[in-house]
């Protein structure tokens, strides 16, 4: 019975959610489902807040590794949350805005969050540069049609590539480096994420069917 | 239906004497929506000839309905140059009638009244019929396969080299005494890379338990987090060890990215996972977690369906799945007859979709560059044919 | 003219670099942490002494421009802020350029997002470029922030036909119903335009495909530039225009100068940022040289 319900679930759900792409009047059925979702996403976000405290007060309890780094975690989560919800430093009433200028959620975001997160981000440039120091080694013809798109691609972003080729006359202005770099990315880059995209629908197509005839349940728990 | 009457109407109703004066509309058509649930009609007219680029008399257009003979109501304003309108909240079963005013500095300027136009249900979308066939087309290949294979018919699917080398990957974990890391992604149970990620740890946590080897699966979602616990529970109890099962093997971090980043490659600098599997959606943070596998020594095998983050992928780890590898996976791992047979349904749609490109490639360019009129003929139906709205 | 310390800056960059090859001329590798290194100096800098170089706007930054530009004014355009802080430095210069362009074309702009983090983003588009370049504009009038739904794909399936449906009020709590500019606005279908800022999920592709399209209504897209080559299936048909990361931020910036002599006055971060990404570009492509002599070097050696 605990596997037959949400079986019965997505069989039913997914098969409505198919004919009302066809059938007009089951179209606002889609509206609904659509809404019943945004509702459970809500109660969603409690449920992941419970057991991040839940978690973290445990390590703290029992003073496992690293349980100094729970109080950040917790500190954080509990700040933020009254912050939040009880508008402090708000201009406004308990109904502005969270994030209205001054407030302490908006304070908190732009200084701890906002560069945090953008540092975290920023890594990508170190890690880029690793990347392509150890991948891109014309090891093989494939590796060496992949090592000069990138090389026209990375100097075709940059002023410079407007400079290395700006002798070459308009006749021939394919081969100036940012157009060179342009018709890479609309030919044969567009080709190769057209065939990816279409292969991957297909996929999702495939294992939809198997979702909803019940034919693939791993995600349930345990084999079928 | 919604043809304009032919009683004439007063212009300038409303203007005042001296004033601008413009045209109003012509040709103003009332029609059901097609293909709705009764809920629209669609409006139509050409612009009054003051409505100009330069020196426009014109301000806009106001549209006004009167529901079953009743007073006209204003329903909307309109910019310049508008010539439709769709009236989305009309009910079944009332007539409507409209007419609309163009506006000048002066005053309003209406058009002749439609005729009663009644918005009526349509129980099938027939704009989507091609559509439907090439869905019923590619579902019908599937369960066909599905089914030839249930008979036992041996199906020949190509190796794929990350799902061979998924074996060897949890061997050396548990050679090495290091643990495996997987991390399904960072997206939640309504994705369905999250789903393909769940079903291939279904199938690797049953190596990894037969293998004894530890397993730490950071999530990102907390409805993750318990479709995780539930599929490693059963696969360790499928192996016969439930006592080596743990739910903090699975436990959920945050919600936002960087954060999740951040928190599991800490884990990969302490932990130092021999083995590392990225399994599921990723976004800007694939690279970051990649390279941190790599640079702790761990052999990773990746699979996404975001083609913006496969050449990270492929750039940084030793096996990546490439988009509806990812989706074949659990599949493919299972080795069973009916879920081998989806894959060659799968491959039936991969061969319209090529045969569609083909003939779609040479009507073009017959019709661009020959103007042969029978392919620009067949062009203009591809388009119609493969076209969803 | 450069200054000083570029001139210092380049000179150890390309020293550096100069003797790394002349290493990997004996087959040695470079470590991962004197790539760090020189990505480091490469990106700093620039920022810590400027340089900046002309852009051009590109075609596929030009259309969306075009578009702005030649709307009627008066226009309805929604702006959606799908991004977060970690997107922002590339997306943020965007969303500040294109919100001042529609407003100062007098279009109506409306704003929401569907990312939770997008909210305090766009408050600070409003705050730092809306409300001190735009002085005498009226929120509900010109301009409104309805703020941010959850469901993703949801919200979009339900406001392509009512709008008003999944936002009841704006940010501050007033009903839509008595906001002026949503007295022509049911549906995503009554706009004239919807530029999506962002390219995690749900983004631009979501945009295009619940919304876009189906209501036929143009998109144009402002993106990290990891996530433009994948939009580039949808240009010109459904998307009419796509700003792809820092390059493409700092050309639009470049045409709104041309254009709008109030924005050439104004911070432009896209174009700040195109000093360190040049240079961070070229510093890559000297070590992807680097890497492959190394490891012909080292190969030929092995095989000897």
């Amino acid at each position: 019975m605990r596997r037959q319900i949400p079986l019965l679930i997505t069989f039913v759900v997914g098969t409505l959610l198919i004919v009302s792409v066809f059938i007009p009047p089951f179209g606002e059925l889609e509206t609904t489902f659509n809404i019943w979702f945004d509702i459970i996403a809500v109660f969603a976000f409690f449920l992941g807040g419970g057991n991040l405290l839940r978690v973290h007060i445990d390590k703290l309890r029992k003073k496992k590794r690293d349980w100094p780094f729970s109080i950040v975690t917790i500190a954080g989560f509990v700040v933020m949350l009254a912050a939040g919800l009880f508008k402090i430093n708000n201009p406004g009433d308990i109904a502005s805005a969270v994030d209205a200028p001054g407030s302490l959620f908006s304070d908190i975001f732009n200084s701890v969050q906002y560069p945090l997160s953008a540092t975290m981000y920023s890594l990508l440039a170190f890690f880029v540069a690793s990347a392509s120091y150890r991948a891109f080694r014309a090891k093989n013809r494939e590796a060496t049609l992949l090592l000069i798109a990138a090389f026209i691609i990375l100097l075709g972003r940059t002023p410079f590539g407007v400079l290395v080729t700006s002798w070459v006359p308009d006749s021939t202005s394919l081969l100036q480096i940012p157009n060179m770099a342009i018709w890479i990315m609309n030919a044969p880059n567009l080709a190769g994420q057209r065939a990816i995209i279409i292969g991957i629908g297909l996929g999702v197509i495939s294992m939809s069917l198997r979702l909803i005839l019940g034919l693939e349940r791993s995600y349930l728990g345990g084999e079928k | 239906m919604g043809q304009p009457d032919t009683a004439p109407l007063d212009t300038a109703v409303f203007a005042d004497s001296g004033a601008v004066t413009v045209a109003p509309v012509e040709s103003l058509l009332a029609e059901d929506h097609k293909y709705d649930n009764g809920r629209a009609v669609d409006l139509s007219w050409v612009p009054s000839i003051d409505d100009q680029l330069v020196d426009s008399k014109a301000l806009g257009y106001r549209v006004y309905r009167i529901v079953d003979g009743g007073e006209a109501d204003s329903l909307a304003d309109l910019p310049p140059f508008a010539a439709a309108f769709t009236d989305g909240s009309v009910e079944r079963g009332h007539s409507y009638v409209y007419f609309v005013s163009a506006l000048s500095p002066s005053g309003e300027f209406p058009s002749v009244h439609t005729a009663p136009v009644k918005p009526e249900r349509e129980w099938i979308n027939l704009s989507r019929g091609w559509l439907f066939l090439i869905m019923l087309f590619i579902s019908a290949a599937v369960i066909f396969f599905v089914e030839t294979a249930r008979r036992g018919k041996k199906l020949f699917v190509r190796k794929i080299a990350g799902l061979e080398a998924i074996d060897d990957a949890v061997g050396r974990a548990t050679e090495m005494g290091r643990p495996v890391l997987f991390i399904p992604g960072i997206s939640d149970m309504d994705d369905v890379e999250t789903l393909a990620a769940l079903t291939i740890l279904g199938r690797v946590s049953r190596t990894i338990a037969d293998y004894d080897s530890k397993i730490f699966m950071p999530v990102s979602r907390s409805l993750v987090m318990t479709a995780a616990r539930e599929t490693l529970k059963a696969s360790y109890q499928s192996a016969g060890r439930p006592d080596a099962y743990s739910d903090d093997m699975v436990n959920y971090v945050t919600d936002e990215q960087f954060g999740y980043v951040a928190a599991v490659d800490g884990l990969m600098a302490r932990e130092k996972p021999a083995t590392v599997f990225l399994l599921g959606a990723f976004f800007a943070e694939s690279l970051i977690l990649a390279e941190t596998g790599n640079s702790v020594g761990a052999i990773q095998i990746a699979g996404t369906a975001r083609p913006a983050q496969l050449p990270f992928f492929i750039a940084a780890c030793d096996f990546t799945l490439i988009g509806e590898e990812l989706f074949a996976a659990s599949a493919y791992l299972s080795g069973e007859p009916r879920m081998l047979g989806s894959l060659k349904g799968q491959d039936v749609g991969k061969a319209l979709a090529m045969i569609v490109i083909l003939v779609g490639v040479v009507a073009m360019t017959m019709s661009e560059a020959w103007d042969v009129g029978v392919m620009e003929n067949l062009r203009a139906w591809l388009v119609r044919v493969f076209s969803t709205s | 003219m450069p200054n000083l310390g570029v001139i210092i800056s380049l000179l150890i960059i390309f020293g550096g670099l100069a003797w790394l090859l002349f290493r990997s001329l004996t087959g040695r590798e470079v470590k991962r942490r004197v790539i760090f290194v020189f990505i480091f100096v490469a990106v700093a800098a620039p920022i810590l002494f400027p340089i900046t170089f002309e852009e051009h706007a590109t075609p596929v930054v030009r259309d969306l421009f075009d578009r702005i530009e030649t709307l009627p004014r008066g226009s309805r355009v929604l702006i959606s802020f799908d991004y977060d802080p970690a997107m922002a430095p590339e997306v943020q210069p965007m969303a500040n350029a294109i919100s001042f362009h529609c407003l100062t074309r007098g279009h109506k702009v409306v704003c929401m997002c569907l990312w939770a983090t997008g909210q305090t983003l766009l408050s600070n588009t409003i705050n730092d470029v809306i409300l001190p370049e735009f002085p005498n504009i009226i929120d509900g009038v010109d301009y409104v922030n309805i703020g941010y739904k959850a469901g993703n794909e949801g919200v979009l399936n339900v406001i392509v036909s009512d709008f008003k449906k999944m936002f009841p009020t704006d940010v501050n709590g007033v009903p839509l119903d008595s906001v002026p500019i949503f007295d022509e606005i049911n549906s995503c279908a009554d706009f004239d335009l919807i530029v999506a800022l962002g390219g995690g999920r749900p983004g631009p592709k979501e945009w295009v495909l619940f919304v876009g399209d189906p209501a036929d209504v143009p998109v144009g897209v402002g993106v990290a530039a990891v996530v433009a080559p994948q939009l580039y299936p949808y240009y010109p048909r459904q998307i009419i225009g796509i700003l792809g990361g820092i390059k493409g931020a700092a050309e639009y910036e470049s045409e709104l100068a041309h254009r709008h002599e109030q924005f050439a006055d104004m911070d432009k971060p896209g174009l700040n940022m195109m000093g360190p990404q040049t240079l961070a570009h070229i510093t890559i492509m000297a070590f992807i040289v680097i890497g492959n002599i190394a490891f012909f070097t080292g190969r030929r050696r092995k095989d000897r």
